[in-house]
């Protein structure tokens, strides 16, 4: 490349059209880029992408700590649950275990938005709207240990503001837990706020976890404590029926529930069902996190 | 009293088409309905079970007179449950259905129940009453798989809290212990 401007060929000067065609190139594929980052535009498949309205996303909600139907958590959870003041403990297998307080924390990691597809384990789904930031920029803050090998979760345990806490239908405090893999993806965020505006208390106030191509119960709700462990942590749908909620629970077509089929799904407000996609459609972003595991046995 | 009863039985049904117009049927309108027609078809058929007990305890014979009628409403309910099931859920895919009815117990057994109250519903006018004779009464005991089916049927498609369906089961427990009961008093007498 020692050469002078001058000793190079006409011919061997690229045409501005095809020079100008090039930047377009890469404008496009910067674009592309960029949005097989940005979940929206990456799902496959996807019939219809129009989120689902807020009075439904806040009206349609599985939180047992407020009850077990589906309207109660709109009902009890703004009644009881206090968002504000509210700490997360991030410990564990880190360098720097840490109380966050939740201010601190909406402060700390700027939110974007991301509208992800939401498929509940019940075979109903919906487009959300969230606001938040990866999961993995938390975890990057405390340090993990190179001995950390999953992410335990934990929701409040407070039967004062969680009265559904009272019944035993399942063991409180409700635990999750992550892959260490899983919990850095891109794709796997903290939720604080919905349409824009705060987190309503129905849909996990302050704080949650949100992995699009897992079954709903995954992403658990007002979390206050993440633990990064060695070993993989107890989950409590894996508790409370394990033949039926294993510890991945990845959205799967080809794997039924014990009891119902999860080859198809009904969309908030839908009048028929549509295919349900492997991983919820976010196969090309995730499936390399399985290579090799057999799906149906690590359901 | 047949008046009474005819408007009792389509109440629910009106609830809901009013309920689907003035777009009060929540985020899941498909679920409530589907959830809303299988527990009616349920209610009526205990309804149904209940008259025989209710005659007997009160006397007032004139109240079997109505059990054709709530038995109907029953199969309505069923039938009305099964077509969301048929068009909404499957949209008339035979292969899927059939397929779907084998392999998950929850719908084979709801699915059973539906077929069971069939033969019941067509045999319930009175030219084949007259016709079926005696065979009639063994014929209409089909209500028992029946019931019995419909509440494995709501136990099984619960996720975790089973409070409901374990009170319909126990008060079809009442029905037919009620029945169990009367036969084995009635032997022994």
């Amino acid at each position: 490349m020692g050469q002078a401007p001058g000793d190079i060929k006409a011919s061997e000067i690229t045409p501005e059209s095809v020079w100008l065609d090039r930047r377009t190139f890469l404008k496009a594929a910067g674009i592309a880029a960029v949005s097989a980052l940005v979940p929206r535009l990456a799902r496959a498949g996807g019939a219809d992408d129009k989120p689902t309205s807020f009075d439904d996303i806040t009206h349609y909600n599985n939180f047992y700590e407020f009850g077990t139907d589906k309207l109660s958590p709109s009902r009890e959870a703004p009644k009881y649950l206090k968002a504000r003041p509210w700490s997360v403990r991030v410990e564990g297998l880190v360098a720097k275990p840490k109380t966050w307080d939740i201010d601190e924390v909406v402060k700390r990691f700027p939110a974007e938005e991301r509208v992800y597809h939401l498929r509940c384990v019940e075979a109903w789904s919906a487009v959300v709207p969230w606001s938040g930031f990866p999961l993995s920029a938390l975890l990057k803050k405390a340090e993990p240990k190179s001995k950390a090998k999953y992410v335990a979760f934990q929701t409040l345990l407070d039967p004062k503001q969680m009265p559904g806490q009272n019944a035993s239908v399942l063991p409180w405090p409700y635990v999750e837990g992550l892959r260490l893999d899983e919990a850095m993806h891109p794709l796997t965020m903290l939720a604080t706020g919905l349409y824009g505006k705060p987190l309503p208390a129905q849909d996990g106030a302050p704080i949650r976890l949100v992995v699009p191509w897992k079954y709903g119960f995954k992403s658990i709700k007002s979390i206050v404590k993440v633990m990064l462990v060695e070993r993989q942590p107890p989950t409590t749908w894996n508790i409370a029926a394990p033949n039926e909620y294993g510890f991945y629970s990845n959205v799967n077509p080809a794997v039924d529930h014990p009891r119902w089929s999860q080859k198809t799904e009904r969309r908030l407000g839908d009048l028929f069902r549509h295919p349900t996609l492997p991983f919820n459609g976010y196969e090309t972003q995730v499936a390399g996190l399985y290579k090799g595991m057999d799906l149906a046995k690590d359901f | 009293m047949k008046v009474l009863v005819f408007i009792a039985g389509l109440a629910p049904l009106v609830r809901l088409a009013w309920r689907g117009t003035h777009g009060s049927l929540g985020a899941n309108p498909v679920q409530t309905v589907q959830f809303e027609t299988g527990l009616w078809a349920l209610r009526l058929l205990f309804a149904t079970l209940g008259v025989t007990p209710l005659v007997r305890l009160t006397g007032r014979s004139e109240l079997i007179r109505v059990r054709r009628m709530i038995g109907l409403f029953a199969f309505l309910y069923a039938t009305l449950h099964f077509s969301t099931y048929l068009v909404l859920d499957m949209f008339f895919d035979w292969k899927a259905i059939w397929k779907d009815v084998a392999k998950h117990l929850w719908i084979t057994a709801g699915f059973s129940a539906f077929v069971l109250m069939i033969p019941l519903a067509v045999t319930s006018t009175d030219a084949m009453i007259r016709r079926l004779g005696k065979r009639w009464g063994q014929l209409h005991r089909l209500i028992y798989p029946a019931a019995i089916l419909g509440v494995i049927h709501f136990l099984w498609l619960v996720k975790k809290d089973k409070t409901e369906p374990l009170i319909y089961a126990a008060i079809l427990a009442i029905l037919l212990g009620y029945r169990i009961a009367s036969r084995l008093l009635s032997q022994r007498a």
